[in-house]
């Protein structure tokens, strides 16, 4: 029978590689190396910032870009090992928020690990995250890899003593833009404790790395930015294969820096811009970032979702779920050396942004 | 000149029937240009044959249904039930569109499964809850043994009787359909004709609404010059997905099982409600389908009831009220939807601008609805 070309289809259609790009994920099928006994899929949700106006009344928006992820992960197929929630499920660090998060989390038929964000983290400081939902510092091995979490929103604890309350403090955190910001930081504590985790495996082990702030610098004034993060690069460079997955920054955004390559999660709530379209100041966007285009507004999804992660031979394989609008992959380039956009990578591949009349 | 008779009979038939024939200089006002594909031009043989096929009861396994069963000429190319109904009454699981203006899809049925009007023909035929036949064969007989069909068809096509196949036989219904298009609406007259009178006050301030606070417009497409009122692309609203959500894994590993093993789409959609339900998954297999169909077309809408997929919803009030409600709530509830508190007035004016999207040849039964 004829290949269908629907005006989706149609558009996806263009090449072997979007094809790939758009199947089913039950029917992505990549081709790897010889270690294939460590490949395996994992979810990734993140930033879903949920907010609670009074009573039972929460975001409407927000609430839905959860439950979707979630739903769709449960279809997922082959089903995933584990999922990560890569920080900010609260807004104002609320436990209404948190708890409310934990019941549409709840609904997920698969085993989560859990990674802090700033919102959920600079109204009490963590403890109802640590009580109830998990460490914040911490690693693992599964099927050949090492992960590690780390909580990269910390910060300087002359800015932490300054706010008379915790509201205060959590509602100065949450602003872009802020005069009276602070950048992250993993800090001296954690550093020790990675540098001593890290002295256990071997430097062939593969490294993945989940954070919810970028351990890299990008943009300060929307902390885009973690103020160590040469120390952490340091201690994860040695080794030949590292991954870095964070959330934070709500866009498509990949990097590689010596060993380490990096990949931003999507957020299941809103996209914040790139810091290139707030020109008035410097920023370190990563040239090989092919951006996404504006979001439609009329889509309350468009240019929010979350990823499943193929991990094949050690290497991270980030399939972006993208609601509303056309899926990308990133994948480490062997030859390159660097992630690359399986389709969109070669400037006369992309789609220009929609034009309005 | 024995053409230019037959184009005049044509013109006849269909003007009796309130259709013109499109891919003509007089497309109705308000509509675009329809799209003829390269390989089924149009011409006036091949139409007749067509409306003619399409009304042949006796391709169905009891000679009781024809295309015109569902979509009746007097009922604006619809059955007005919720659902279709073949042969020996049987049901289906989805709502008969009209075929007006069916031709400016870019895929047909609710699903989108097949691309152009003459995949679609093929399908009901063979369908077991609605034309009931096997296969093909107890058409091609029919025609090649039929007094007047050989020279029609010879006609239409240059073609001998021994070779008529059924691609003929969809290619005559579809040139049929593509004649089956109707806009001069008040709407059009009032948008595209410049006759400000054309449409009441009540339903101008609909169309400010249907662009604006109501959201109608993203999917219900108006473009400058003409408006086919879709967007051609398919949409969760969450309606009958309550029968499917309790058992949705299940249902979803069970369609997954079907179709690694190529089972037939038409036969599991039709007879199985839950995977019906599922809407454009069940094509594409992509968990973002899930629960999604096609945007249809809203012109002459007031007279082509019941609606939605699955017929649910008897009145266009009650479609307003779902969309004002934000849809029905679920997980995959598109993203557009979403709660639009519209006012009793804002409701009642953009029932009136419904209303105004009924061409001419339909007035009659709008009046008749009342």
């Amino acid at each position: 029978m004829k290949k269908k070309i629907t005006r989706r289809g149609f558009i996806k259609a263009g090449a072997a590689v979007a094809a790939a790009a758009s199947l089913p994920l039950g029917l992505v099928e990549f081709s790897w190396g010889k270690n294939d006994r460590q490949n395996f899929t994992l979810a990734y949700i993140s930033d879903s910032h949920l907010t609670h106006i009074k009573g039972t009344e929460f975001v409407r928006n927000f609430d839905k870009g959860l439950k979707r992820a979630v739903t769709e992960c449960n279809f997922m197929s082959p089903k995933p090992d584990f999922v990560v929630y890569g920080g900010d499920l609260a807004q104002l660090g609320k436990r209404e928020e948190l708890e409310h998060g934990l019941e549409i989390m709840s609904r997920l038929r698969h085993p989560i690990r859990w990674v802090i964000g700033e919102h959920d983290y600079y109204l009490d400081l963590g403890r109802f995250w640590e009580d109830k939902i998990s460490k914040t510092t911490y690693s693992f091995n599964h099927k050949g890899i090492h992960f590690v979490v780390l909580n990269s929103i910390l910060t300087y604890n002359t800015w932490m003593n300054r706010w008379k309350s915790p509201e205060e403090r959590m509602n100065n955190m949450a602003r872009l833009d802020n005069p009276e910001g602070s950048p992250f930081m993993v800090g001296n504590t954690q550093l020790e404790w990675l540098r001593k985790d890290l002295s256990k495996i071997s430097k062939e082990t593969p490294v993945v790395v989940m954070s919810h702030s970028p351990l890299y610098k990008i943009f300060k004034p929307w902390n885009f930015w973690t103020d160590d993060a040469e120390k952490v690069q340091a201690l994860l460079q040695p080794f030949e294969k590292v991954t870095v997955l964070h959330g934070h920054v709500h866009q498509i955004l990949y990097n590689q820096i010596g060993n380490i390559t990096f990949q931003a999660m999507m957020s299941t709530a809103w996209p914040w811009p790139y810091p290139p379209s707030y020109i008035q100041k410097p920023n370190l966007v990563p040239k090989i970032t092919v951006f996404m285009n504006r979001a439609d507004p009329f889509h309350e999804r468009d240019a929010t979702g979350w990823s499943v992660l193929n991990l094949e031979d050690g290497r991270v394989t980030n399939h972006y779920k993208l609601w509303e609008n056309r899926d990308r992959v990133i994948r480490y380039d062997k030859k390159l050396g660097y992630p690359v956009d399986i389709e969109y990578q070669n400037p006369e591949r992309r789609i220009p942004p929609q034009q309005h009349y | 000149m024995k053409k230019i008779t037959v184009f005049f009979v044509v013109l006849i038939v269909l003007s009796v029937a309130g259709i013109t024939l499109a891919g003509g200089h007089d497309t109705p006002l308000g509509l675009p240009p329809v799209p003829i594909p390269a390989d089924n031009q149009q011409n006036p043989a091949k139409i007749i044959l067509g409306k003619r096929l399409f009304e042949d009861k006796r391709f169905s396994a009891d000679s009781t249904v024809s295309c015109a069963t569902c979509h009746d000429p007097q009922k604006a190319f619809t059955d007005g039930r919720p659902v279709a109904r073949g042969i020996q009454k049987k049901k289906g699981t989805r709502n008969s569109p009209t075929v007006i203006n069916s031709a400016y899809y870019t895929s047909q049925f609710w699903d989108g499964r097949v691309e152009t009007l003459e995949e679609q023909a093929k399908g009901p035929f063979i369908n077991p809850v609605e034309h009931g036949l096997k296969d093909f064969s107890p058409i091609i007989e029919i025609i090649t043994k039929d007094h007047e069909y050989p020279s029609l068809f010879n006609k239409a096509f240059g073609v001998k009787t021994a070779d008529i196949n059924i691609n003929h036989v969809v290619k005559a219904i579809a040139s049929f359909e593509r004649t089956v298009i109707s806009g001069d609406s008040p709407f059009d007259r009032y948008m595209y004709g410049r006759e400000k009178d054309a449409m009441s006050k009540a339903a101008i301030r609909g169309l400010d609404i249907f662009r604006t606070k109501a959201r109608c417009q993203d999917c219900h497409t108006i473009s400058q010059t003409s408006a086919i009122f879709t967007d051609n692309k398919f949409h969760n609203l969450g309606v009958g997905f309550f029968r499917i959500e309790p058992k949705l894994m299940a249902i979803v590993e069970k369609i997954r099982k079907a179709k690694s093993k190529g089972l037939a789409l038409d036969e599991k959609v039709l007879e199985k409600q839950e995977i019906s339900e599922l809407g454009r998954f069940a094509v594409t297999m992509d968990i973002e389908d899930i629960g999604r169909f096609k945007t249809p077309t809203l012109r002459n809408v007031a007279v082509t009831g019941p609606y939605m997929h699955d017929g649910s919803i008897e009145t266009l009030e009650e479609v307003i009220e779902l969309y004002d409600q934000g849809g029905e709530d679920n997980p995959m509830l598109d993203s557009g939807i979403r709660p639009l508190n519209l006012t009793e007035q804002e409701k009642l004016d953009l029932l009136e601008f419904l209303k105004a999207l009924t061409s001419p040849a339909y007035q009659t039964l709008l009046k008749n609805n009342k």
